[in-house]
């Protein structure tokens, strides 16, 4: 590991008068960022511990919630609200990674962890232009079978591995950033960007910009919800393909619903085609995997990960069978 | 600065770069932590701080300044092993031996986590108390591996002592 100064932050200015200086990062929980510092993907300077603010989760007057940034993903899964109104979200935050990292890991870091791609990791054997923009790219012709089937590139075929950030698409989150030009609040699926000739930039946050919190508007039929994972093992794996998904029933119709997928994307993926597919529509199998299909239509499989699609359609088929009928969980 | 350890003020590194897990170990000589994969894979390194479990390799020893961290040394009280190590050589919760420390101090992290009502991806209902079953065990304890694969064993001293204390 690169030698580095460390510094904690007591409030925000503070930490955006640290974080804008070149060679600057910000610092959660750890659980990513020091990995990739030993690992000698990330070299910072200087780290900005951030872990002291934003760490309170408050009730909005409309219903919705203000989660700060410093939460712990901990925190944040058993916080009482979210498991009964946002049970999406508190779903997804717990098939992610170990119950020691969910400890550490703050929502902020969550958003803004980088891809699992072995290629990526691989400093030594692998060309990556996530790591190294322009040398190229290893997992195109690799072993792929993580890898994205949409919104992929030429030059980077990498997937957001986060499962709190699939529960986020679906629910409309907003981001609240802070930055040396000031405060600004983004779409959460705007966040993300798909990787073009550019997939060294994750996000579209400047450099020295803060994510302070995401906030969650409400959603009347949050508690009708769910996420489902499927991994190479049972517990404690990236997902392979996950599904977060939120229904509301008109006597046998679907009136409206949520849907996102993760593990197939650059992004956490929404899934508006699917979406639009079902609403005002019967809440059929068949509907439900004609759903998928149309969803993934653009998919574009490598040699490894040609089941995505077919699993992803039978993941929201199960889960919205289950939605549907009131049989959650 | 400094760090609490077992109950003892330590000071804490001078370069940012040693991960607590390197500072139990290399300038405390608490070598009782155990560094398997140092990529938070394995779990061998799981530390207590202020009761709750965390992998002392992917945590900066500079950023627990002032807190409370209780490794497998300081489990046992007045000369007699915490009843889970008692457990553990009574159902053969190991083989080697090197994941045991961390085996130990997340399950104590488990059951207070447990205790508080903190759900689990394997829960029917998220706000229900939690049943402390062998499938919960196993998801609650999927960050911990072990090579020799003692997992019965580890389940059985778990079960025995801390899961009985845990409402149903």
């Amino acid at each position: 590991m690169t030698p580095f100064d460390y510094a904690r932050a007591g409030e925000v200015a503070e930490a955006l008068r640290h974080g804008t200086a070149p060679g600057a990062a910000y610092l959660g929980g750890g659980t990513n960022l020091v990995d990739l510092m030993r690992e000698g993907i990330a070299r910072p300077d200087r780290l900005i511990d951030v872990t002291g603010l934003s760490t309170t989760i408050e009730e909005r007057a409309d219903g919705g919630l203000l989660i700060g940034a410093g939460v712990r993903n901990t925190a944040l899964a058993e916080h009482p609200a979210v498991r009964q109104r946002y049970p999406m979200l508190a779903r997804a935050i717990l098939a992610g990674a170990s119950a020691q990292i969910r400890n550490m890991a703050t929502v902020g870091g969550n958003l803004l962890q980088r891809t699992r791609c072995f290629y990526f990791y691989d400093v030594d054997g692998a060309r990556c232009n996530k790591r190294e923009p322009g040398s190229g790219c290893d997992a195109q012709d690799g072993f792929n079978r993580i890898h994205a089937v949409l919104g992929a590139s030429d030059a980077c075929v990498a997937t957001h591995p986060s499962d709190m950030c699939v529960a986020l698409a679906a629910l409309d989150a907003t981001v609240h950033v802070a930055g040396p030009q000031g405060s600004r609040s983004l779409p959460f699926t705007d966040l993300h960007r798909l990787p073009g000739d550019r997939p060294d930039q994750d996000t579209v946050l400047a450099a020295g910009e803060l994510i302070t919190a995401v906030e969650l508007a409400p959603l009347s039929f949050g508690a009708n919800a769910t996420y489902r994972k499927m991994r190479d093992r049972a517990s404690y794996a990236f997902a392979l393909i996950s599904v977060a998904a939120a229904v509301e029933m008109d006597g046998d119709r679907i009136a409206d619903l949520r849907i996102a997928f993760g593990g197939v994307a650059h992004k956490p993926w929404r899934a508006t085609k699917a979406e639009a597919a079902l609403r005002g529509g019967p809440a059929t199998q068949q509907a439900f995997l004609d759903a998928a299909a149309a969803e993934f239509a653009d998919a574009r499989p490598l040699r490894d990960n040609a089941f995505k699609p077919a699993l992803a359609g039978r993941a929201l088929a199960a889960v919205l069978g289950a939605l549907t009928t009131g049989d959650v969980a | 600065m400094s760090l609490i350890v077992n109950g003892t003020a330590v000071p804490a590194p001078a370069d940012a770069r040693v991960s607590l897990l390197d500072h139990l170990r290399e300038t405390l000589h608490l070598t009782g932590t155990k560094k398997g994969c140092n990529q938070g894979a394995c779990g061998a390194c799981t530390v207590l701080v202020e009761g709750e479990r965390i992998l002392s390799c992917l945590a900066l020893a500079v950023q627990y300044d002032g807190r409370q961290v209780t490794t497998v040394e300081g489990l046992a009280q007045d000369g007699a092993l915490h009843p889970l190590q008692a457990a553990f050589v009574e159902h053969d919760g190991f083989q080697c031996g090197y994941c045991t420390p961390g085996q130990i101090c997340s399950a104590i992290g488990m059951a207070a986590e447990a205790q508080r009502g903190v759900p689990s991806y394997l829960s029917d209902d998220l706000s229900a108390d939690t049943t402390l079953t062998r499938a919960e065990i196993q998801e609650r304890m999927s960050g911990n591996l072990c090579r020799c694969g003692a997992y019965n064993g580890i389940i059985d001293a778990i079960q025995a002592t801390i899961a009985p204390k845990v409402p149903a």
